[in-house]
């Protein structure tokens, strides 16, 4: 007989894999109450040490040329496409559903994130233009990244929603934190595995596993965090986090399920250059 | 007293008589008391503490007026939005500057605050003890009254010791009741801990007020061992000659968590007395920003940001 090597669920910081800096974890169970992993309870010191690394790599990953971003979004899907089996595997343990769905939900979540992909040298020429002045000017708009932005991920899935949570922000040139969500921590730090190994700049990526009411206050009130994507939170703890966000101006959304580019666009500034005619 | 008189017999007979570092105790006592938890209250303290002993540096051949100015007046008030930060130790620039330095702190309610010059040929040391000897006396013209000279390596390591101890005795002699005299060693090009030891006591018999690890130019510049024996040297000297000397640690500090653990180190190592700016500095610039977002956090209870904190 041969004894199981389990693995351990870390944290994912600055393109590492440290556990929780408070040494805490917290057991997870799947779906009929049997054990499946000790996952990483983040604490704000967590959160804090993964601001430090995305703002850090921030100006790296937002002057990429978009096209660069693109490849590398793209191949971070041509490598969950090999890794298909183990998110399978997770998606049926932490959701208890068939493999057949199991398997449509990680099909879904590729092709999410190969369409995210594609935008990020389009969202520039789709949402940006030129416009009309009386004057001898050019005029023009381009969306452009906002900083760090932390992302609460939602429960409605195991993996497409992080899908849903992550690849809108990296298109439009952010880095992120996540917080995966408390009950689907695996597919969450499996996907992190993905992005280290797919030329993803480290630290524009981290994700923390844990109790999101417990680090939302911390993110609401860090003055260096640019905006939020509230989709996994409770309105009560949302609102407070509205609330704390408003000192330093954070855009706090939260979103329904659906791919649309207006997630990218909601992390990106609309900047507007007035050209002189002739010169 | 040190039976030294200048001569290489005289100083490796004295050299020779000093306790060698046990390096896996040295590096193994400086992580142990990198580990020390500090309390919110003397977190505090340790974060104004730690301001008021930064030489706030500028050291980069792309340096300006300009530049210069910028940091003089942040030395003077290092948060614009908070006057009750202290002032940093010193600011620490190359010769040219001096001058734009001292007038900029002079005009802007920095006259406490002293200038201090890196000469003797910085970062390498390799010129001329005439050249030298020129370098240090047009800082000190200009107005410096801290003097950062670094000692000659290539001479240390080959044994040519009398050759730095009177280089330091000359540099020393120049700077007389004028400025402080602060000795780079540049462990990073010392090799052994058993050097820097005997190093920080060739300077220190020489007549430095402050031994400094680093340039800033080589890495590794001060790790917690090397400042550890450095913190010894110092507390040996000041039991064998009742004279205490200053350390400087300069290079790789960036985080506040690096300059408390610094800070950790001087008092346990060479005392309590040590804790002040009169006999411990340190030498950063990227360090200051650091302690400043650590103390807004610490004050308004949420993490600060860049944002927040100057350009420089």
């Amino acid at each position: 007989m041969r004894i199981d090597v389990k693995k351990t669920y870390k944290l994912f910081i600055g393109g590492q894999f440290p556990r929780s800096e408070s040494g805490r974890s917290y057991e997870l169970f799947d779906s009929k109450g049997n054990f499946l992993a000790n996952p990483a309870l983040a604490s704000r010191k967590d959160l804090r040490d993964a601001v430090v690394a995305a703002r850090n790599i921030s100006d790296k990953w937002s002057s990429a040329t978009a096209f660069n971003r693109s490849q590398i979004l793209y191949r971070v899907a041509e490598v969950m496409e090999g890794r298909k089996d183990q998110f399978i595997a997770e998606i049926i343990a932490q959701e208890g559903v068939t493999k057949a769905q199991a398997l449509k939900q990680v099909n879904e979540a590729i092709d999410l994130w190969v369409w995210y992909a594609g935008w990020c040298d389009k969202i520039a020429s789709v949402y940006g233009g030129t416009n009309p002045v009386s004057g001898s000017f050019y005029n023009f708009t381009t969306p452009e990244n906002l900083g760090v932005v932390a992302s609460f991920i939602s429960d409605q899935s195991s993996l497409t929603s992080i899908v849903h949570a992550v690849a809108p922000i990296l298109a439009g040139g952010n880095t992120l934190v996540a917080v995966a969500h408390e009950d689907y921590p695996l597919s969450a730090i499996t996907l992190s595995e993905v992005i280290a190994t797919s030329d993803v700049p480290g630290g524009v990526v981290n994700i923390l596993t844990g109790k999101a009411k417990e680090i939302a206050p911390w993110v609401g009130s860090h003055m260096d965090i640019d905006g939020v994507d509230g989709s996994g939170l409770d309105s009560t703890t949302y609102d407070a986090l509205r609330k704390d966000g408003a000192d330093n101006l954070k855009r706090i959304n939260r979103f329904d399920e659906v791919k649309s580019p207006q997630r990218i666009l909601a992390y990106m500034e609309h900047k507007t250059v007035w050209h002189p005619i002739g010169i | 007293m040190l039976a030294i008189d200048g001569t290489e017999t005289s100083i490796k007979s004295f050299l020779r008589t000093l306790s060698p570092v046990d390096q896996v105790g040295a590096e193994s006592r400086a992580a142990m008391l990198g580990t020390r938890s500090i309390k919110t209250t003397s977190k505090l303290w340790a974060i104004d503490t730690a301001i008021s002993m930064i030489d706030l540096t500028t050291l980069e051949g792309a340096d300006t007026p300009g530049k210069v100015k910028a940091i003089c007046t942040k030395a003077v008030r290092p948060d614009p939005l908070d006057a009750t930060v202290p002032h940093v130790g010193a600011v620490c620039v190359y010769n040219d500057m001096v001058r734009i330095a001292r007038e900029h702190l002079d005009n802007n309610g920095g006259k406490s605050i002293p200038v201090a010059a890196v000469s003797t040929a910085f970062p390498s040391g390799r010129a001329s003890l005439e050249v030298k000897k020129r370098d240090t006396e047009d800082a000190i013209a200009n107005g410096a009254t801290e003097i950062d000279m670094v000692i000659d390596r290539g001479a240390f390591l080959s044994g040519n010791l009398a050759k730095v101890f009177a280089e330091i005795v000359c540099i020393k002699e120049i700077c007389g009741e004028r400025a402080h005299l602060k000795v780079i060693l540049e462990t990073g090009e010392l090799v052994t801990y058993d050097n820097v030891r005997k190093a920080s006591f060739l300077a220190m018999a020489a007549g430095a007020d402050f031994i400094k690890t680093s340039t800033g130019k080589v890495t590794p510049a001060a790790t917690t061992p090397v400042v550890l024996v450095m913190l010894e040297a110092v507390r040996d000297y000041f039991q064998l000659t009742g004279k205490r000397i200053g350390v400087k640690p300069a290079g790789g500090i960036r985080t506040t968590k690096d300059a408390i653990k610094q800070l950790v180190l001087v008092n346990e190592t060479a005392g309590p007395e040590w804790l002040n700016p009169e006999l411990f500095r340190i030498g950063a610039s990227a360090l200051l920003n650091d302690l400043l977002m650590q103390r807004m956090k610490m004050h308004h209870g949420q993490y600060s940001g860049r944002n927040y904190v100057t350009l420089d």
